[in-house]
């Protein structure tokens, strides 16, 4: 749990106390942890020495599970129980899944998003994701002997709103503070360029386990920013060992049946793709039910057999230039990230791409997780944390239905957010009282090819002839990269607001019954965990006004001075109750009743911070 | 500087449509600096959501100033002559005729190389008219023209979405 040290009564804290901030790389093969540590960013290990926690989980009978590399380990022995590249799943449906014939797994098909039948009950893939995120949790509190101050956790650039909502609820559900969510290319090039002092525009090559990225930056004294994004976020390592898999049972000729086949080919593919990093030939074995099998490969084979998932990274590296407006000339270096990118043909093909030779010189496997925790110490407030400021994109171009099934895009793909646009609509029939407003994500012109994330609707509008209702629908997508959409009907004053949740994600009753089911944090009432939050939550917003009236205590006149002393006192005798409703009604009214003062301290500090300077002095 | 300033105002910039990208950038960075929601993240839900209003204010200045159409557009609309493209369909023949051209020529181009070459023809219009709309704008101040110009090149710009589009089309 986030909880902030709180100090006396009346005390001021220690404006030296230390944030612990971590980033969390959770990635569809292994997670890592990292945090700032005297100035270095670095890879927490387990108490074995080990930064790498292989995202896999086992459940068991009872309520047990083993997660890692325990729960690996069985992989091949219990594969309907061990969950392995879970975020292939994360906000997608059944239909979604790729090759899902070829999987150990016990699907079952729930609206919005796919779950999972296991030994222990059913599994959504955010409680499987919670698991390892509550694991690395763990492993930093351990580190700290402290509380975390709160988390940054990375995000596939490609990963549209329901994935990225899905990573938000799984950190939710492991007790985690998401302070942000960031890309992991762009997490990359934060620790590749305040380590190298790298300026100009560069690609990150981002090919992990299940997701491929590619990114392009400009990177200029601590600021980062994404130009342009793109990939494919059902690409990785994962079709490769799929791609061998399937061509060496052709060899052998045979067919597997069983879930331990399944999982045991898969295993041993990857084995053997490993093994041809390095060597020019190696040997797919594994025992299967049907009997022995050992399949020799040359590296040459590999490569021919999985040319056609390189080509798609060429195709999407192409598009992002176009998206740019940039030429491979244009590009002074292409780092490279994940575990894939190991392969010597990827290196060759994007070396050749660009016309130069890949930055393999940081570990692809813990550059993200170092640059989220470089992201998180900055976002923590933490002295001595380098001035960083992060312009990213959204991915994926953001629209509404209209008339014929076609899509009217309201936020184009490679916006910097967060970002709001407004358009107009207008009614269709003669005395229309209702709209649908159905919203996607995707480039496609047709509605039935983009990704639906939510509908709504907007009722009550007084009757009127066709036309003449002026009907404002607003997308938001704020700095995690997450939307919501209002709808307002302008004459009549109608409106009808959605965070674009409810369609795919978890409800926060569905949360509350995951952590009464008996989730990682079980031993932590129920109760008592929201009256501690909302009690954080609480301190937390009463340092910070105090704070501000510290600085500019002198922008208000006694009136509202005294208007908000009161909702201070209020909210501190709420805080010491034990009625954690309450106290949210409390800090919200503080949060409302201080948004003017609020605005004016920004006013002034962008004052003082930018009148008087030229602009070419900026 | 208010939430409500104009975006030239916003940026400290000269209302005119010629601009300096260097400046204009250095600038949108020293802005989104100050206010990003990154610069919040301890300091309560009230300043959060202030500067998520900020953050998206300098943000939509910034694409519009940055876009020298829709730059165009806004300085038309603040000196009284708004666009209002669905208003106003009507359009010389001569432009329309041109514009039929290059569609056939788009749906008959079936390699890379002559998509390109169209690509290049197209673009290559569409700077001699921005141009031209600098010249409208920046020194004969007739608002009224600039904004058929500006609807013109709405035209072409849509024009030059369809065949980036065949391009990535043919570039699969």
């Amino acid at each position: 749990m986030a909880l902030l040290q709180i100090s006396e009564p009346g005390g001021a804290p220690d404006p030296h106390q230390r944030r612990i901030a971590v980033g969390i790389d959770l990635g569809t093969t292994h997670s890592l942890v990292a945090s700032v540590r005297n100035g270095v960013a670095e890879c927490l290990p387990d108490e074995a020495g080990r930064v790498i926690l292989p995202s896999a989980v086992r459940y068991l009978d009872q309520g047990r599970r083993h997660i890692g590399h325990d729960a690996l380990k069985e992989a091949a022995a219990d594969p309907r129980n061990t969950i392995v590249s879970v975020k292939r799943f994360m906000g997608r449906g059944l239909a979604d899944i790729a090759d899902r014939e070829k999987l150990p797994y016990d699907f079952i098909e729930a609206p919005g998003m796919v779950q999972l039948r296991t030994v222990d009950g059913v599994k959504s893939p955010v409680e499987v994701s919670a698991e390892i995120l509550a694991t690395l949790r763990y492993r930093a509190e351990d580190t700290f002997a402290d509380d975390l101050f709160g988390a940054v956790i990375t995000v596939p650039a490609y990963f549209d709103d329901a994935q990225r909502q899905a990573t938000k609820d799984a950190a939710q559900l492991a007790g985690l503070n998401v302070l942000r969510l960031i890309n992991e290319p762009t997490a990359a090039a934060i620790a590749y360029g305040l380590e190298n002092g790298a300026e100009g525009l560069y690609a990150v090559y981002d090919l992990g386990g299940g997701t491929f990225d590619i990114s392009l930056l400009r990177l200029s004294k601590g600021v980062f920013e994404v130009v342009a994004a793109g990939g494919d976020s059902a690409l990785g390592g994962d079709d490769f060992d799929a791609a061998l898999a399937n061509w060496a049972l052709g060899q052998a000729g045979l067919t597997v049946m069983t879930p331990e086949d399944k999982r045991a080919v898969l295993v041993a593919a990857r084995a053997t793709k490993e093994k041809l990093t390095t060597a020019d030939h190696a040997t797919l074995a594994c025992p299967l039910s049907a009997g022995e099998m050992a399949v020799r490969v040359t590296r040459e084979q590999f490569e021919t057999l999985t040319e056609p998932l390189i080509t798609r990274t060429v195709s999407a590296m192409r598009k992002v230039l176009r998206d740019a407006k940039a030429t491979t000339d244009d590009v002074v270096g292409v780092v490279m990230v994940g575990g894939s990118t190991r392969m010597p043909k990827v290196q060759h093909a994007v070396g050749q791409f660009f016309g130069k030779t890949p930055l393999t010189n940081l570990n692809p496997d813990e550059v993200v997780a170092l640059g989220a925790a470089l992201q998180a110490n900055a976002l923590a407030g933490n002295a001595g944390a380098e001035e960083l400021l992060l312009l990213d994109v959204i991915p994926l171009s953001l629209g509404l239905e209209t008339m014929g099934g076609l899509v009217e895009r309201i936020i184009p793909r490679n916006s910097t957010i967060p970002t709001a646009r407004a358009q107009d609509f207008t009614t269709f029939k003669d005395g229309q009282t209702a709209l649908a407003i159905h919203v996607v994500q995707g480039e496609r012109e047709l509605v039935s090819d983009c990704r639906s994330l939510a509908r709504f609707e907007l009722r009550g509008m007084p009757p009127m002839a066709a036309g003449a209702a002026r009907i404002r629908v607003t997308f938001q997508v704020d700095a995690d990269g997450l939307l919501s959409v209002a709808a307002r009907e302008e004459t009549s004053g109608v409106e009808a607001t959605i965070t674009v949740k409810p369609s795919y994600g978890l409800s926060d009753d569905d949360i509350a019954r995951m952590l009464k089911e008996g989730f990682a944090t079980a031993e932590e009432d129920m109760r008592a965990r929201a009256l501690r939050e909302s009690q954080v939550e609480a301190e937390r917003m009463l340092l910070a006004t105090r704070a501000a009236l510290d600085a500019d205590g002198d922008l208000l006149d006694a009136e509202r001075r005294a208007a908000i002393d009161v909702l201070i006192q209020q909210l501190e005798t709420l805080r010491a109750g034990d009625d954690h409703h309450a106290i949210d009604r409390g800090v919200e009214a503080l949060a409302t009743g201080t948004e003017a003062f609020a605005a004016e301290r920004m006013n002034r500090s962008l004052r003082q911070a930018l009148t008087g300077k030229r602009v070419e002095e900026v | 500087m208010k939430l409500d300033s104009d975006d030239f105002e916003l940026f400290g910039l000269p209302r005119r449509f010629e601009q300096d990208r260097a400046a204009l950038d250095a600038r949108w960075r020293a802005l989104q600096a100050e206010v990003h929601p990154d610069r919040f993240v301890s300091e309560g839900a009230a300043s959060q959501r202030v500067a998520m209003q900020w953050a998206v204010r300098v943000n939509e200045a910034y694409q519009r100033l940055k876009d020298p159409l829709r730059r165009a557009a806004y300085l038309c609309e603040l000196h009284g002559a708004p666009i209002e493209a669905e208003k106003n369909t009507a359009m010389p023949a001569k432009f329309l005729i041109q514009q039929m051209e290059w569609r056939e020529s788009l749906d008959e181009a079936d390699t890379v190389e002559a998509v390109e070459a169209l690509n290049d023809e197209v673009a290559g219009h569409r700077q001699q008219a921005l141009t031209q709309l600098k010249a409208l704008i920046d020194v004969q101040h007739d608002f009224p023209q600039a904004a058929q110009q500006v609807r013109a090149l709405m035209f072409v710009e849509r024009f030059l979405a369809d065949i980036d589009h065949r391009l990535e089309q043919l570039g699969q």
